[in-house]
Order: structure tokens, then C-alpha cells, then sequence
């Protein structure tokens, strides 16, 4: 199945501006607490790092625990020092990786 | 704004109810909820049997959250005061510096929507290095935990996190000094979860 994400962010930026971006992706987040219906455990599968780098350089991170909702969804600030392509990337448990390019062009 | 897939954009603006929603119209903010369960993968997988065990077995807290959990990291902290001090390095923050922006009274312990704000300035001297989310009484103690720099511009997040029971939320900033600050809140959850099952 195709992986949906929604990235919420300028496309362009004043240097030295701070910016908010907005990342969802659509993941279930089992928690690995909950069971079925005829009691068995429902394994655990959920998202456990995202990052955002600008080439090399990491600007955020995140480490998450079942306790994030579905589909996770976070917000973080970043100072804008030259143009670039942010790399969004999510791992998570049963080999999950997902990957999502913006640019971003610094004025 | 940019759109990374070609998603229904109406499902995404969904699954977001503003914080204005959850406290104002609780009505509505659940309706957006079932409207997001039906649509995503999540309620694709889960019949509606076992989204009414939620409550059960997440909502028994602490108590039930000890080793016998395999979908637990086997690291995790047995206790509240533990997954605190392991972030830390010891010490427990101190109170200040730090808001935590969430709902006192929340009508649905699945979406929560939680903000966290450093009063402090972001530099290369001076910055917040790290922001972490704790919970008392979910069956994991760590529920959120994320690095920034000076280049993050502002000390910042908002996410969305699930909430088994009534219990108490800690938001522990680490500065670049090394020290630890915190705010703790009390929150009333008046549905721990599953709506499906309603008529």
C-alpha cells in the first residue's frame, strides 16, 4: 500500500527566518498492548525515530514510544540558513522506512 | 505549503482537530475522530470487537505495565520516577522554564493533542537540546522524546499522544548546560478510548 504523508511547510524563507513544519504520516502505531478478539496479543508496530536532515546535517529528531497516536503527527521550528532539500525519513518496527524530499529555498 | 502524495487532503485536515476543538466541542472533535478511524489503515485492520478491549488493556496503567509486555523495549522504565531520572542522568528536573500546553479535561485519550514550550534562547551557546514527554500511568512511562539545536530557532514541539487514564504528564527540557527543567500537569481522561462500539 501506498504510505501517505502530509508535509506542512514554506516552500520559500527569508535567511534567519524561523519556520514551522508540519510532518504526518499515515501508520497504525499498534501499541503491542492491545489483543484481538480472541485474546492473542496484537505484535507491536509502530514508528520509533523520524528525522529531518538539510544534506548531512540533522536539523530535528524524534524518538517515539507506542503512547504517540496514529497516524503521528509532529511540529518543530527551524532556522533557515541556506537553501536546501530537507530529507524527512521514519523508522519503525517490521522493517518500516519511509522517506519524503522538500526544498527549500532561502531568500 | 507543500504536499508530499497525492492524498485527499479533507482525510488529513481531518485527523487534525485544533486543540480549539478538543476543548470546545467535544461533540465534534469525536465525530472528526470516527471519521479519521474509518478512513485510515488503523480502523481498516482493527474490528470493532477489538477496539472495545482498548480501554482494558491499556487502561489498567502502571500496574500492568511490567515485564510480561513483548511489545515493550526490554529496557523500559518500571517506573515513572525511573524513565524521568534515565533522561536526565539522575537528578529529577527542576520545576520551571518549561509549559506543557494540553487539555486538563480530555474526552478522548486516543488523540491528545500536547504542546511543549522552552523559555529559552536558541544559540550556539545557548540552546535546548532535548525535550521529553513523560506519563504516569500509561503501560510505557516514555511516550515522546526529541533532539534539537540551535538552529531549531525556537524551543517548540506539538504532537498527538494516546492517554490510557487520568494521570499526571511531565514535559522535562535538557539545556545545553546540562541542566533539566520541567512541568508537570494533571489531566482527567474521560474516555480512555474505543468509540466505535457506540450507537
Amino acid at each position: 500500500m501506498r504510505i501517505r504523508t502530509l508535509i506542512d511547510m514554506p516552500r520559500m524563507a527569508k535567511i534567519g527566518e524561523v519556520i514551522a513544519i508540519r510532518a504526518t504520516i499515515a501508520h497504525p502505531m499498534e501499541t503491542g498492548y492491545r489483543r484481538d478478539s480472541d485474546g492473542a496479543r496484537l505484535p507491536r508496530n509502530i514508528i520509533r525515530a523520524f528525522h529531518c536532515r538539510i544534506g548531512n546535517r540533522e536539523i530535528f529528531r524524534a524518538d517515539l514510544f507506542p503512547a504517540v497516536s496514529a497516524n503521528p503527527y509532529l511540529v518543530f521550528y527551524h532556522r533557515v540558513r541556506a537553501s536546501g532539500e530537507l530529507v524527512f525519513s521514519w523508522r519503525g518496527d517490521q522493517g518500516f522506512v519511509h522517506e519524503e524530499r522538500v526544498s527549500l529555498i532561502a531568500q | 505549503m507543500t504536499r508530499s502524495s497525492p492524498s485527499p487532503d479533507t482525510h488529513l485536515d481531518r485527523a487534525e482537530p485544533s486543540q480549539a476543538d478538543q476543548r470546545g466541542a467535544p461533540v465534534r472533535s469525536r465525530r472528526a475522530m470516527l471519521a479519521q478511524s474509518l478512513r485510515w489503515p488503523m480502523a481498516g485492520a482493527a474490528s470493532c470487537v477489538q477496539r472495545t478491549l482498548i480501554p482494558a488493556a491499556f487502561g489498567v496503567g502502571s500496574a500492568h505495565a511490567g515485564a510480561s509486555s513483548p511489545g515493550a523495549e526490554p529496557s523500559a522504565a518500571r517506573s515513572y520516577d525511573e524513565a524521568i531520572r534515565r533522561f536526565t542522568g539522575g537528578p529529577l528536573p527542576r520545576p520551571g522554564k518549561v509549559a506543557l500546553d494540553v487539555a486538563v479535561l480530555i474526552d478522548n485519550g486516543n488523540t491528545v493533542p500536547l504542546t511543549v514550550r522552552v523559555e529559552h534562547p536558541m544559540n550556539p551557546d545557548q540552546h535546548v537540546s532535548a525535550i521529553a514527554v513523560f506519563s504516569e500511568r500509561n503501560p510505557q512511562h516514555e511516550v515522546l522524546q526529541v533532539h534539537l539545536g540551535a538552529d531549531s530557532g525556537r524551543a517548540e514541539i506539538s504532537t498527538r499522544i494516546r492517554l490510557a487514564t487520568s494521570q499526571k504528564l511531565m514535559a522535562v527540557a535538557r539545556l545545553s548546560d546540562g541542566s533539566h527543567w520541567s512541568h508537570e500537569m494533571d489531566v482527567i481522561v474521560t474516555l480512555a478510548a474505543c468509540i466505535e462500539g457506540e450507537p
